[in-house]
């Protein structure tokens, strides 16, 4: 069926003596043109269909590539194959943060592992997040079997570098944006407190830093943040305390490598910071 | 001859540039079977690099910068992503050289005043121009185009575009708790003629502060792409970024460009399922 024969007979649909039979018969063709019109586009949305999942089947085919790469990487820096991660200036890392997906952080023997592993790359101070608090559950537990203390508190940041023992802070969601509120409700308090509920409050970042300080958000801004997840993504982790936090994502927790780690933090070691100048 | 050759340059660079066009229809067309990320965050990071790489002025790179950012917002727009936001100018960039902080001005109110007076993708793609940030911290004719550009695409409601200037996230979470207090202070000013005590017991809210964030308008990013293989935030969007993707490729912003920002759409794609977990949770 021509195209072209079909849209001369529809002109003829113009001439006022028209044949009925005839003029059936032209309806009939155009309304077969478009089912196939149709036709031709469930069959464009079916190959498009099928070209996504082929794009996204290769996407999956490097990275499992990649992953492959990554492992064999891990091995050999565990192994101590490259000279260049044998040393790195700890020192610079003066505080970590780990986030671990929720899912995965009721796998706590995983977590005391990571911690012992981080224990010997020489890491002192350790916060541990996740979303829903379940490292905060098991708290008891990953101390003891991590021979660390809970994080209590400095007072001046120089400090973090006298301690001896390994110390963990537990962090979950609602120390961020929760915190901000009741710190923002200190605040408010105390304005009222000194005759300021005629003036309009004006505070500055030094405030609300002293206000989260006291309401018992007293860890330090994170150096280096490793996510363990599915994907790079920092879940909510205090958003006060993460302006210049380095974010690297480690993969999930059930696939952690010990040359991983070690690449990650010889790698911060040697990030240099321009802090926006 | 000469004149014949260039008509000849003109017409092979306008079927380049159809070639081209259709190439990115047809892949923006497969991409548009998974899901399609509703708000974009870039960070622009590595203009001075790409100028240093490149031997040209320190002024170059940002203007190089500028036309990179031309070319992602149309593939955006075209990719259907309805929210874009720019980290023009952090408070920390203040620090930067005076004559620096100053070209970097000039440069600003230049651009800006081409986007609005000149026929450009700001009408093709019905954007509405949001500055997000510390406006104060401008100069006056910076803050005053600025201003003039928001008023112009007032009435565009096909997508946004937030450039943050004069922005960092801890003085956008400073400014919300501060106007959310004021909020509860003229709250309790009014409650003065009712019943003090009732006044004196309004408690601040996350809701109020999140309803005084900059970034209000605007629904919470799903890629943050930041240049130059740098990791970290720098200080932007740290509040929305709770559940959204980071990406850091290492091509300078300059050189950002159509197969970044694919690569980019198809990670999302990837672990869309997770991130949709997240949301619920948090």
């Amino acid at each position: 069926m021509e195209n072209g024969s079909v849209l001369q007979e529809v002109k003829l649909l113009n001439d006022p003596q028209l044949n009925p039979r005839r003029c059936s018969q032209v309806i009939t063709m155009l309304l077969y043109m478009l089912n196939q019109g149709e036709a031709f586009s469930k069959i464009g949305k079916l190959g498009l269909l099928l070209l996504w999942h082929f794009v996204h089947f290769v996407v999956s085919i490097w990275y499992f590539a990649v992953g492959i790469a990554y492992m064999l990487e891990s091995y050999l820096v565990a192994s101590g194959a490259f000279k260049e991660y044998k040393t790195h200036d700890i020192a610079k890392l003066q505080y970590l943060a780990i986030v671990i997906e929720s899912g995965e952080a009721y796998e706590t023997s995983k977590v005391i592992t990571l911690l012992k592993w981080l224990a010997a790359i020489g890491v002192k101070h350790i916060c541990l997040y996740d979303t829903e608090g379940v490292l905060k559950k098991s708290k008891e537990t990953i101390l003891e079997n991590s021979n660390a203390t809970f994080w209590e508190g400095l007072d001046k940041r120089s400090s973090l570098l006298d301690q001896k023992l390994m110390t963990i802070e537990f962090a979950s969601f609602s120390d961020g944006k929760e915190a901000v509120a009741k710190a923002a409700n200190l605040l408010f308090v105390n304005h009222l407190k000194l005759g300021g509920d005629l003036m309009a409050p004006i505070f500055t970042e030094r405030n609300i830093t002293d206000a989260l300080r006291a309401i018992g958000c007293k860890g330090p801004d994170p150096d280096l943040l490793l996510v363990y997840g599915p994907a790079r993504c920092h879940l909510g982790f205090p958003a006060w305390r993460m302006r210049y936090t380095e974010i690297v994502h480690m993969g999930t927790l059930k696939s952690m490598k010990f040359g991983s780690l070690v690449k990650a933090i010889h790698k911060y070691t040697m990030v240099h910071q321009n802090y926006g100048r | 001859m000469e004149k014949d050759s260039n008509v000849g340059g003109k017409t092979s660079n306008t079927y380049t540039g159809y070639l081209g066009c259709l190439l990115r229809k047809c892949v923006f067309a497969t991409l548009s079977v998974g899901p399609i990320p509703n708000h974009l965050a870039f960070i622009m990071d590595g203009n001075r690099r790409y100028a240093k790489k490149h031997n040209l002025k320190e002024g170059a790179g940002h203007n190089a910068g500028f036309s990179a950012l031309m070319s992602l917002l149309q593939y955006c727009y075209e990719l259907g992503v309805q929210y874009v936001t720019v980290y023009a100018f952090s408070i920390d960039n203040f620090k930067r050289r005076p004559e620096e902080v100053e070209s970097l001005m000039d440069l600003m109110q230049e651009k800006i005043y081409k986007l609005i007076e000149e026929v450009s993708i700001v009408d093709r793609y019905g954007i509405r121009i949001c500055f997000i940030g510390n406006l104060k911290l401008l100069k006056d004719s910076v803050r005053e185009a600025a201003e003039r550009a928001m008023k112009a695409t007032a009435k565009n409601s096909k997508s946004v575009l937030s450039v943050c200037v004069a922005y960092t996230s801890t003085d956008e979470i400073t400014h919300a708790v501060q106007e959310s207090c004021r909020e509860k202070v003229d709250a309790i000013e009014q409650a003065d003629s009712y019943n003090k005590e009732e006044g004196n017991n309004l408690l601040i809210n996350l809701v109020d502060i999140e309803k005084k964030m900059y970034m209000v308008a605007a629904p919470n990013p799903d890629i943050i792409i930041r240049t130059s293989g740098e990791t970290r935030l720098s200080n932007f969007l740290l509040w929305q970024s709770a559940c959204s993707h980071l990406y850091s490729p290492s091509a300078l912003w300059p050189e950002l460009g159509f197969w970044h920002l694919v690569w980019a759409v198809l990670n999302f794609q990837r672990d869309h399922w997770y991130f949709e977990k997240i949301k619920k949770q948090i």
